[in-house]
């Protein structure tokens, strides 16, 4: 940067405009052979090949969706494009009386949602109140919380089970609600983030204006700490979507989620493959959908968190 | 703070006028009950919430798995270390222990591998690059018990795609179902399936932290793009690799969800060739047995073991990142080995609260001590 006086001298101010706006326009990697040129063709072939490879299997059950069982069992892939008969079998699927998918729908919506709700408030405010205010105990609070999350949880199913059942939440959401409403993880990576990005100075101005602590927290932190908490609420909301172990135990089939209502297809209809597939397609859909728009962010929310360490 | 005598002296002590005094005075001392107090409530919901659903049911575990204890029955007698005694004389025990290990050795080092190539590759100035990173990403959506479900269609024994390319090219088809090697093969693949792409991420982020100057001096010294690789990359970005296995590893050891769903029966196949710890766990609590004593035996080897490994990754992280080629000041090693420990820890986190047999989160430690690109 310190060439642009000279450019300025020698070439003109245009020139040492167009000079000083250059690194902003786009970063230069400088001078790392590989690293600008644009990659050749034989990067892309590979790349395409690892997205073929991601596909594939959703490809897949698409196919099968639209086979009949006849045609599963005579060929691997019986046809190249799905048809439109995987809307019967969706419907099918809807309407099966074996399993309550609306319901199960209705469920996986209700706990995803409230647990990433909560996971996102009380790791904020824990992170908050970790990273940014002063109190007694605040250091061995904290390594705890860290220790914690090296402790392998799900292994306490057994007394989690008989306290359930103790208070006759068997077969009810809040058994699967309520242990999920925080998560070490959580605090921990709000910790990071707003010791890290939320200034000392906005706190003190809010409190010489007045403001309560709570209300410092409300309207000072959580807004700092709106993209970090964006991102954990994502993959709250998809860990829990697609959790399968605790539920497959506290839930049943009349109120189940909707992994559970894959496997209670499995179960129910393991002859009818091409009913099976399009059910695991229709439970598959909404994260998909999720994910079209959302992807960008949980890509970034893994760099990033692997970047902080 | 608080002023004794009225302002006003022509009025009394009961008078108006002590009341604004006496009114700042109280919010004052609210405000400091307020900022002393926040904190701790702050973060009282989640020690409160934690205490009972995470460390309490450990704890009980260990309560549960000394005594004889059903699913209806409840609590019976003490029995000391009956159950534990009972489970390790059982041999579907130590055949589940040998398929969980063989499962996660076949998943975690190709997957691994692959993740390092394909983060490579996303590691260059590629065109539409947000477009290939969520692509490698797409299946971290697809549930578990989803992909074991369609990995068991492909793996058929009969009509199965993967058999039938192997038919292909000439090999005969495999019995994904019957062996027990080649279940483990299959039930491996689901996991690297599901994970490869978010761990390639991961490394990527890593990379891209490599300091350029690095690869500038490796050019000079006439390195190659294969050379630069593995001279430069790889040593650079070795803690990640080792909290991306340490991660592998717990998620690993408590895989349940893909040989739940990889046939219709969910108990691990005929001869129980695939059916892992957790599973087993799970047979003996809510299947046939319901015996809430042995189960919890299991949960409690299973934990020592995990905590086991957990103890001896983290030794292994420690020696590696403090011996690595640190040529900083000791500010920037010691940064390395807080990060190291930070990382070892967060490993462990993948053992989420009833995440799922491989939940993992979205953290990861970044390399050696010089890992922040400079700008």
């Amino acid at each position: 940067m310190s060439s642009i006086p000279v450019v300025a001298q020698t070439a003109g101010a245009g020139a040492a405009r167009a000079a000083a706006r250059r690194p902003n326009r786009r970063p230069v990697r400088k001078g790392t052979g590989g690293h600008t040129r644009r990659p050749g063709w034989v990067t892309y072939t590979f790349l395409g090949l690892v997205l073929l490879i991601s596909i594939f299997p959703l490809y897949f059950t698409l196919i099968l969706g639209s086979s009949t069982p006849a045609e599963i069992s005579k060929a691997a892939l019986p046809q190249l494009l799905p048809d439109a008969s995987l809307f019967t079998q969706f419907a099918e699927v809807i309407g099966s009386s074996a399993i309550n998918f609306w319901k199960a729908f209705a469920n996986s919506v209700i706990i995803a949602v409230i647990t990433s709700l909560s996971v996102v408030l009380f790791s904020t405010l824990a992170g908050y109140s970790f990273a940014k205010l002063r109190f007694r105990g605040r250091g061995p609070l904290l390594v705890f919380v860290i220790a914690t999350m090296a402790v392998p949880t799900q292994l306490g199913v057994i007394p989690m089970f008989i306290l359930m059942s103790d208070l006759g939440w068997i077969g009810k959401l809040q058994a699967v609600i309520v242990p999920a409403l925080v998560t070490a993880f959580g605090v921990f990576w709000m910790t990071q983030y707003l010791s890290e990005s939320l200034p000392y100075e906005l706190i003190e101005a809010a409190r010489v204006d007045g403001a309560s602590m709570f209300r410092t927290f409300w309207s000072i932190a959580l807004p700092a700490a709106r993209p970090a908490a964006a991102m954990l609420g994502l993959f709250t909301f998809v860990q829990q979507w697609t959790n399968f172990f605790w539920p497959s135990i506290v839930l049943n089939q009349e109120n189940p989620t909707l992994p559970l209502v894959v496997r209670s297809l499995q179960a129910n209809y393991f002859v009818d493959y091409s009913l099976v597939m399009a059910g695991v397609f229709l439970v598959t859909l909404p994260l998909i959908v999720l994910f079209i728009f959302t992807g960008r962010q949980l890509v970034a929310g893994i760099m990033q968190g692997a970047v902080k360490g | 703070m608080s002023v004794l005598t009225p302002t006003q002296p022509n009025q009394g002590l009961d008078g108006p006028a002590p009341r604004p005094q006496r009114r700042v005075g109280f919010s004052q001392r609210l405000g400091r009950w307020d900022v002393k107090l926040s904190p701790y409530l702050y973060i009282s919901p989640f020690f409160i919430l934690f205490a009972i659903t995470g460390l309490f049911p450990l704890v009980y575990t260990a309560f549960v798995s000394v005594h004889e204890w059903n699913l209806l029955g409840g609590q019976g007698d003490f029995v000391g270390l009956q159950n534990f005694s009972d489970v390790l004389a059982q041999p579907t025990f130590w055949k589940s222990l040998r398929n969980t290990f063989s499962i996660f050795l076949l998943s975690s080092v190709p997957q691994v591998m692959c993740a390092i190539i394909i983060a490579a590759l996303l590691d260059q100035n590629l065109r539409a690059a947000t477009f290939w990173r969520m692509g490698v990403l797409l299946p971290y959506v697809v549930a578990p018990v989803a992909v074991g479900l369609i990995f068991g269609r492909l793996f058929a024994d009969q009509y199965g795609l993967i058999n039938g390319l192997l038919g292909v090219i000439g090999i005969e088809p495999i019995r994904w179902h019957a062996d027990a090697l080649a279940s483990h093969v299959a039930i491996a693949s689901m996991v690297n399936f599901r994970w490869t792409g978010y761990n390639a991420l991961i490394f990527l982020a890593a990379m891209q932290a490599v300091p350029r100057e690095l690869y500038e001096a490796a050019i000079i010294d006439g390195a190659g793009r294969v050379r630069q690789f593995f001279s430069v990359t790889v040593p650079q970005i070795r803690a990640t690799i080792i909290f991306v296995i340490i991660t592998s590893t717990i998620g690993g050891l408590q895989i349940f969800d893909e040989p739940r769903t990889y046939d219709a029966q969910g108990l691990g196949g005929a001869d129980r060739q695939w059916m892992t710890t957790v599973l087993y766990l799970y047979d003996v609590a809510w299947g046939n047995q319901k015996n809430f004593g042995r189960a919890a035996a299991i949960a409690w080897i299973l934990f020592i073991i995990i905590l086991l490994i957990g103890l001896v990754n983290f030794a292994i992280t420690r020696s590696i990142s403090t011996s690595g080629p640190s040529k900083k000041a000791p500010r920037a090693v010691q940064r390395a080995r807080r990060k190291a420990a930070a990382a070892a820890l967060r490993a462990q986190n993948a053992t989420s609260p009833r995440g799922g047999s491989s939940a993992r989160r979205p953290s990861a430690p970044t390399s050696a001590p010089n890992d922040r690109k400079k700008r």
